[in-house]
């Protein structure tokens, strides 16, 4: 059975024209799809976790789905300063009841951008943000930057489909002038009109003269000491910008995780909304997992924030640091976590691994992860978008209704922190 | 079965007007007095004995849920730390202030006695947003009203003549977001702010497409009477927020020759000056001409000082406003093939000379326009101030005293440049009624809304009113029953309920020309696109055409 228009659940791209072959519940081939979507709907099922565990005598052993589920509700209902965190790669119906979830038990509640593109949010919040859906970007863009960030390579349908090659209304390749900015020459800078090789750290620097020039600034002789840039290549992109039609910027953790963070994204955004002064620009973050953008949209509209969001005095705070899982982990504050479809003990630093292994922790995920072996509670999953159904939002915030493709023997995320809620006010109400 | 006993009703579509009136009310529906005596242990009975009982509220025009509502509330924690609303054990928590949380925006609103509300402008391609939004929004009923006055596939149509074209387009487009209504903002300027400029008359082209606001307001409204939809065109009028807009405004209408229109938050379009040192008041040429025409509707967009957040599909408008605003949080997206939207926190102050004149405005719409039946109660939450200080509005408006008070102490520019202090006009409760529920489920087509007649919808708020305390009364119901249900009781939440999305069913679907267009220049799959019924899982459907 050949099913079409599937939204692949990978990156922030979220491509919704995957066709999957199934036959017997099972996944035989998948068309459309880069490489990196093609191995996730293949191997979805590799090393996946086959059975709810609990952690008895230091081993984990296979145990019924209601007696994980208790002893996880058991583990929330104990914790004085709990944490739940990830959720970037699941449906939005599961980051619903995991908020609920956090309200319930007054814990903090984290997802991804706290670490990669929360400064872009933060930028959002103190400067605001021109953007557009990526449509409107191949109808229409006639220049195109990419700052810090290498589509071909991490979004690899993204040039082609939505921005550099797209072929849109009003423009396509041959009327578009595509300029990478990084400090090394990566596979986008290589399709690009245009590579600027950028010192390590200059961002902020470099934006700021830029910001300069366009109103009229002169550019300093010394600018490539400080930036890396010569000078002629900086007069001809100040030049270009303005007299663009339909300007864009696309930018990645080489803006938002280098030195300076959301001064630099600030600092981008700020410059793009100068531009709006004489065109048309606008600037849009590479996104990387597929359901960040879900998470910000259903904790904004249910509590008014987007990540490092606490509870404890049952009404909804929002402080990056303060409540942002690494920063927590590392300080030793919580003590117990729900991870939900993320592995923070292979990426997170060392000493916020270190704590994470010393605390109860529960890890809702359909395959293994360092994290599972560290936990007193594993949950398998049905995998959202392959085994479930549910919404996820793309990273410009096209929202788009996943699909499932073949059967799950395990319940989706949402379900299984339902019924820890459940299990939670049972627990509760016999105190 | 419940039972409102010895209130006074207010009902002013069946045209009661303050009698006391026993309310019968079972299976979530208004019904006869029982032939028999009843003597039911079990029938619920409410002594609203001195109270005041009315339908419940009816919001024409709102922004509560969608991708700028919510991209406001991610862009402004800076809105939400001064107003946190703690949870219960009946209700969620979450943050307001201008732009209050899903649950709260529910709570809120119910706390009010409304009880219907539409969500003003959703782009199509987001929609599906909208609809995940409103169903986190308890207590009330709700709808969304659908962008199409830059879409591409209504200027292309009206610029190849091909109005069958559009009429089908329109009817699949409400199809398939689950929309109610076609709502035009700015029409034509949003798509040409997507090369950086805008329109500035009726006669202005879009750029690459030929066509007029005109011919976009014309055609549109032909394509609502012919697709029979309850809702007229729903209008955000050019040149929005500038001063001398209110020709603007008058052509207009008068470019509708006599097609139903309603103009929302025209208080914003009401100005007269030729720049902002001679900006005055063109209430009274406005209101002169509603009064004389029977096809045009308004709500008011009343100004409330104070902080608020601008928000609407009229991005080169927001583009001024942040430039006005000097704030520097400026939030802009331009949506593929279809709308746009721009957001701009803003503070209407009562110092503020425009600030002023702007809040006089509103007040004068509404005490010049005579028939209660033309003019809704709004404040274009949030643009203009939020929702909740309805109550306040509705005090100036029945108290010539309270709304002096409030003309002497804000800039003096009010008192000259509008005539607000020579409008004697006082609202009765029976006039307060239309404004806020009558007129807005009429005008909107809400058969079974905004009146307490046999088989209307048991939506009723019950009011403990002060004359010397009107603000108060309003401001928090003793009694809103939702579908027969008491949710509100003495001004708090009591019971948890969730009500349903209206959408409208209509004659039109995707033919080959639309979903080639969709495989050439939009980014999402065609198959992807209409909202799927998950969305909607509590609905009310209306036909607008059989079979």
């Amino acid at each position: 059975m050949e099913i079409k228009n599937v939204p692949c659940p990978f990156c922030g791209s979220l491509c919704d024209d995957i066709i999957v072959n199934v036959e017997n519940n099972e996944i035989k081939s998948v068309k459309n799809g880069c490489g990196i979507s093609i191995t996730k709907f293949m191997k979805h099922h590799v090393n996946a976790v086959k059975s709810p565990m609990l952690k008895k005598e230091g081993n984990l052993v296979d145990v019924s789905i209601d007696e994980a589920i208790d002893k996880a509700a058991e583990i929330l209902k104990n914790a004085n300063y709990p944490l739940i965190f990830g959720l970037s790669t699941t449906e939005c119906e599961a980051q619903s009841k995991a908020l609920e979830l956090a309200e319930l038990i007054g814990a903090t509640i984290d997802q991804l951008p706290s670490v990669c593109h929360g400064p872009s949010i933060m930028a959002l919040q103190s400067v605001g943000q021109t953007t557009a859906t990526l449509g409107e970007i191949k109808n229409r863009a006639d220049m195109v930057i990419f700052w810090g960030c290498n589509p071909i390579e991490a979004h690899p349908r993204f040039f082609n489909r939505y921005s550099g090659a797209a072929k849109g209304m009003w423009s396509d390749r041959s009327k578009r002038y595509i300029v990478t900015i990084d400090m090394r020459e990566t596979s986008t800078a290589k399709k690009s009109d245009k590579f600027i090789k950028i010192s390590h750290g200059k961002d902020y620097e470099l934006i700021s003269i830029i910001r300069a020039a366009i109103k009229g600034q002169g550019i300093p002789d010394n600018v490539e000491e400080i930036t890396g840039v010569k000078k002629e290549d900086l007069e001809n992109l100040t030049n270009r910008m303005k007299n663009a039609k339909y300007g864009v910027v696309f930018y990645g953790m080489g803006l938002t995780q280098s030195f300076g963070k959301e001064l630099n994204t600030d600092n981008a955004i700020s410059l793009v909304k100068d531009l709006n002064e004489w065109t048309k620009f606008s600037i849009i973050p590479m996104l990387g997992h597929y359901n960040v953008a879900g998470a910000v949209h259903v904790w904004g509209w249910q509590s008014g924030y987007p990540f490092s969001i606490n509870f404890a005095l049952q009404y909804p705070r929002y402080n990056p640091g303060e409540f942002s899982a690494t920063q927590m982990l590392v300080r030793k504050e919580c003590d117990a976590a729900l991870i939900v479809a993320t592995d923070p003990v292979a990426h997170f630093p060392n000493e916020a691994a270190r704590h994470l292994a010393g605390i109860p922790v529960i890890t809702i995920d359909p395959k293994f992860s360092l994290t599972a072996l560290i936990s007193e509670v594993v949950i398998p999953c049905a995998t959202a978008g392959i085994e479930a159904e549910g919404t996820a939002y793309r990273m410009d915030g096209i929202p788009l209704r996943l699909k499932k493709v073949v059967n799950s023997e395990f319940p989706p995320d949402r379900e299984i922190l339902e019924r820890i809620i459940e299990r939670l006010k049972e627990k509760m109400k016999e105190q | 079965m419940m039972i409102i006993k010895g209130g006074k009703v207010y009902d002013p579509i069946n045209k009661i007007d303050g009698e006391i009136i026993d309310i019968y009310i079972e299976n979530g529906k208004v019904v006869e007095e029982p032939m028999n005596e009843r003597n039911n242990n079990e029938d619920i009975i409410i002594d609203a004995k001195g109270m005041i009982v009315m339908p419940g509220g009816v919001d024409i025009h709102a922004h509560i849920a969608g991708p700028k509502v919510t991209k406001a509330r991610v862009m402004c924690p800076d809105d939400h730390r001064k107003d946190v609303v703690r949870k219960t054990k009946i209700t969620r928590s979450g943050t307001g202030y201008t732009i209050p949380t899903t649950f709260v925006t529910g709570y809120r609103y119910a706390k009010l006695g409304y009880t219907f509300v539409a969500e003003a402008a959703s782009p199509p391609i987001a929609t599906r947003h909208t609809h995940e939004e409103l169903n986190d929004i308890p207590l009330i009923d709700k709808t969304a009203y659908i962008v199409m006055g830059s879409n591409h596939f209504v200027l292309d149509n009206i610029k190849n003549n091909n109005f069958d074209g559009l009429k089908n387009y329109v009817g699949f487009l409400l199809n398939a977001t689950k929309g109610y209504a076609i709502k035009i903002v700015n029409p034509g300027g949003v798509e040409n702010w997507k090369w950086g400029k805008n329109v500035n008359s009726l006669d202005d082209p879009v750029i690459n497409y030929g066509v007029t606001p005109r011919e976009i307001l014309q055609n549109l409204a032909k394509v609502r009477r012919e697709l029979n939809l309850p809702h007229a065109i729903h209008v955000h009028c050019n040149n929005l927020g500038s001063p001398g807009n209110f020709k603007t405004t008058l052509e207009t209408i008068d470019a509708l020759k006599g097609e139903p229109i309603h103009i929302t938050h025209i208080q914003f379009n009401s100005y007269a000056g030729d720049g902002w040192a001679s900006f005055a008041s063109a209430a009274s040429e406005i209101s002169n001409k509603i009064n004389s025409c029977d096809n045009v509707t308004v709500d008011v967009g009343q100004v409330i000082f104070g902080p608020a957040t601008t928000m609407t599909a009229d991005g080169p408008w927001q583009h001024t406003v942040y430039k006005l605003s000097h704030q520097n949080k400026w939030a802009n997206v331009d949506a593929e093939m279809e709308t746009g939207a721009g957001i701009v926190p803003y503070v209407f102050k009562e110092n503020n000379a425009v600030n002023a004149i702007q809040w006089a405005i509103g007040l004068e719409i509404l005490l010049l326009i005579k028939d209660p039946f033309k003019v809704c109660l709004t404040t274009d939450h949030p643009n203009a101030g939020p929702f909740y200080y309805y109550p306040n509005v509705v005090e100036y408006l029945m108290s010539k005293k309270k709304r002096d008070e409030m003309l002497n102490k804000i800039n003096a520019k009010a008192k000259e440049k509008t005539t607000l202090v020579d409008l004697d006009r006082e609202y009765t409760l029976q006039e307060i009624a239309t404004i806020t529920r009558a007129a807005t489920a009429k005008i909107m087509g809400l058969k079974n809304k905004g009146h307490l007649g046999i088989g209307a919808d048991a939506d009723i708020a019950i009011y403990k009113f002060d004359e010397n305390n009107i603000a108060n009364s309003f401001s928090s119901a003793k009694y809103v029953i939702k579908d027969g249900k008491i949710v509100v009781k003495d001004g708090e939440i009591v019971r948890n309920h969730i009500g349903r999305t209206y959408y409208v069913k209509v004659k039109g679907e995707a033919n080959d020309e639309i979903k080639e267009a969709f495989a050439n220049y939009y980014s999402v799959s065609f198959e992807n696109y209409a909202v799927q019924d998950v969305y909607v899982p509590k609905k009310e459907i209306i036909e607008c055409y059989k079979e």
